[in-house]
């Protein structure tokens, strides 16, 4: 097990380090050089203050050796500097990461737990209105254009029926009373969760579908109804608890698309999380953030991912018992 | 089922039976299409779908010709609720959303499909050969593979239009460039499948060429699959077009829906038709994609159903 976890570390590694080296490569890429940019952000500069900061950064030197820079550069934590922000790139996107994942990992909890239900009640009924009723939210969440839904639900019940928030974290100013913070960034959010997770819920409730028709028609489901329990208890503790692992698993791959999502939603919703970051720095020509912001998105899918490989084998016994 | 490796040479003398199924294994490819033709007609969902879809694509070829007019032009006051002068309302900027949209239909569509096809061409190019050869060229386009999925698309393709500069090619190799790792996985799994099938020993015994068995054997044999697959790209194509439109990262001269929902974002409390309308024809085109794509899976693989 160990040996295994191991493996798909330094595989991660490995990727990781490709991610750096494509990094490396749309700095590069990138019309004018690094210095140039900077300077033209702000306003011009004296010739040889530009060649000072050239050689500050490295960039007279060849291309390898800037590479290896760069590639040392980031293991110490030093993702760069921003030039707008005039702060290092790791500071800027650590202090915009809570209101991400607070987003993104309320939207994918309740997009498990609605999705699974929903999918379980269809599974029971397998020819009744709930299959069709499901079938049918799962393709109208995948064909919906998640920006357009969040203004959608902002108009409904941000301005029909102002009930939420249109945008924002929390009030200006904010509460000082933690208990009421959390309220007003709970209330804040949840229109934003909301949206984010109708996208979601949609593929869960088809996988958790098939997998629970799947488990049903199982042997030892059938075993369990022929000892006499009772239905629920057939279905949830049984039933459930085979089919979920599926379910557990493509929720953990699919954190790549939740950020896809999230920053849309975070645009819309006017967010101060990673999602107006990227949009800023994309006008500012900030490279640095953009390229520390995908290094650090991917970082975060490559981990997910082993994670989820790990709670995949941890918990189906048949791989567990398996390596033994 | 049976196995056909098991099955004795004699046998292959008899004419083949007719069976009207679409399992796998039992049918000639010809007979497997018609029977899945027949299911799909009979399933409502797919042919709403489909009724739909040949709606659209009628409303972008014909639509500007017969409802004239420059997307871009200002024709009346700014803010005009639907009904009144214009049909479906006016933007900000007094430009109307019913011509927007019959005339955005085309660059729409027409950046989805050539996005589709440079992920169609990637993924079946990288699939194919990891499937086929095996071993160290499999692992190297498995690598290649996990590489481009861990990039998050939306993020990656961002990144890449900010530094190449905003535009259609950009567009469309940046969609095609994020999309195309779960095509590849699905052809890998095909031709995996295929690889050991007679007809590939066949033509290896002719004395095929590798190229010739990948492409002219394999490959069309291991299409159906895919194609449903690359059907339901289309569709996510249309939406991440969308999402970078919206963002403001395509070519501002080419009008496409999420152009226009983009531009309208600060008004849409306002003026909520400029949005509704625009997104609403995004949903029901991908949506009829992928009743389309849903149903022909369903009839093709009735077994994962799911019945």
């Amino acid at each position: 097990m160990t040996r295994y976890l191991l493996r798909r570390l330094v595989y991660g590694a490995i990727l990781m380090l490709c991610v750096l080296v494509l990094n490396f490569f749309l700095i590069q890429a990138a019309p004018g050089d690094v210095v140039g940019a900077m300077v033209a952000e702000s306003g011009g500069a004296d010739p040889a203050i530009v060649e000072q900061l050239r050689v500050k950064y490295g960039i007279d030197q060849p291309l390898h050796i800037q590479l290896l820079k760069y590639l040392g550069n980031v293991i110490t934590g030093d993702l760069g500097h921003s030039f707008y922000y005039d702060a290092p790139v790791l500071n800027v996107i650590l202090e915009r990461l809570p209101s991400t994942l607070l987003l993104t990992l309320t939207a994918l909890i309740v997009a498990v737990i609605l999705g699974t239900s929903l999918g379980v009640i269809a599974a029971l009924r397998p020819r009744g209105w709930r299959n069709h009723f499901v079938t049918l939210v799962s393709l109208v969440g995948f064909s919906t254009p998640v920006f357009w839904l969040g203004m959608m639900v902002l108009i409904v019940f941000a301005d029909y029926f102002p009930i939420f928030p249109a945008y924002g974290f929390t009030s200006v100013p904010p509460p000082e009373n933690p208990w009421a913070l959390a309220l007003d960034i709970a209330h804040h959010l949840v229109l934003p969760v909301c949206t984010l997770s109708i996208l979601f819920l949609a593929s869960y409730s088809r996988i958790s579908r098939a997998s629970m028709l799947d488990v049903l028609g199982s042997d030892y489901i059938r075993t369990a109804r022929a000892k006499g329990l009772l239905e629920s208890v057939v279905i949830l503790k049984h039933a459930l608890r085979n089919a979920a692992l599926p379910i557990v698993t493509l929720a953990g791959l699919q954190l790549g698309y939740a950020f896809s999502g999230a920053v849309l939603v975070e645009v819309v919703f006017s967010l101060p999380g990673i999602g107006p970051l990227l949009y800023d720095s994309i006008i500012r020509h900030d490279y640095p953030i953009m390229l520390g912001i995908l290094f650090g998105a991917s970082f975060t899918v490559v981990m997910a991912n082993i994670s989820t490989d790990l709670v995949y084998r941890l918990f189906d016994p048949r791989i567990r018992l398996h390596e033994q | 089922m049976k196995d056909a490796n098991t099955r004795s040479p004699d046998l292959e003398l008899k004419a083949p039976e007719l069976k009207w199924s679409t399992d796998e294994d039992e049918v000639k490819p010809e007979v497997r299409w018609i029977v899945t033709w027949h299911m799909f007609c009979a399933n409502k969902g797919a042919v709403i779908g489909l009724i739909v879809l040949i709606t659209i694509l009628l409303t972008g070829i014909f639509g500007p010709v017969l409802l004239p007019g420059d997307p871009f032009a200002i024709v009346g006051q700014p803010f005009l609720k639907p009904g009144q002068d214009s049909v479906l309302g006016t933007d900000y900027l007094g430009r109307d959303v019913l011509i927007g949209i019959v005339h955005g239909a085309r660059p729409t569509l027409a950046i989805a499909l050539s996005a589709t096809v440079i992920t169609a061409l990637l993924g079946l190019f990288v699939g194919s050969l990891a499937g086929f050869f095996g071993g160290k060229v499999d692992s190297f386009f498995m690598g290649v593979t996990e590489f481009f999925q861990v990039l998050p698309s939306l993020i990656f393709a961002m990144v890449v239009v900010a530094v190449f500069t905003p535009g259609l090619l950009t567009v469309i190799v940046a969609i095609g460039l994020t999309s195309w790792t779960g095509i590849a996985r699905l052809t890998r799994a095909e031709f995996l499948k295929l690889r050991e099938r007679e007809f590939v020993m066949g033509a290896r015994a002719v004395g095929a060429s590798n190229s010739t068995i990948i492409f002219k054997v394999i490959l069309p044999n291991a299409l159906p699959p895919l194609i449903i697959a690359i059907t339901l790209k289309i569709g996510l194509s249309i939406l991440f077009e969308a999402a970078l439109s919206f963002l403001g990262l395509s070519d501002p001269d080419v009008l496409t829906w999420g152009m226009m929902i983009g531009q309208s974002r600060d008004f849409f409390f306002l003026a909520w038709w400029t949005v509704s309308f625009p997104g609403a024809v995004i949903l029901v085109t991908v949506l009829g994609i992928a009743l389309v794509g849903d149903g022909l899976n369903d009839a093709y693989n009735p077994k994962l159903r799911g019945r």
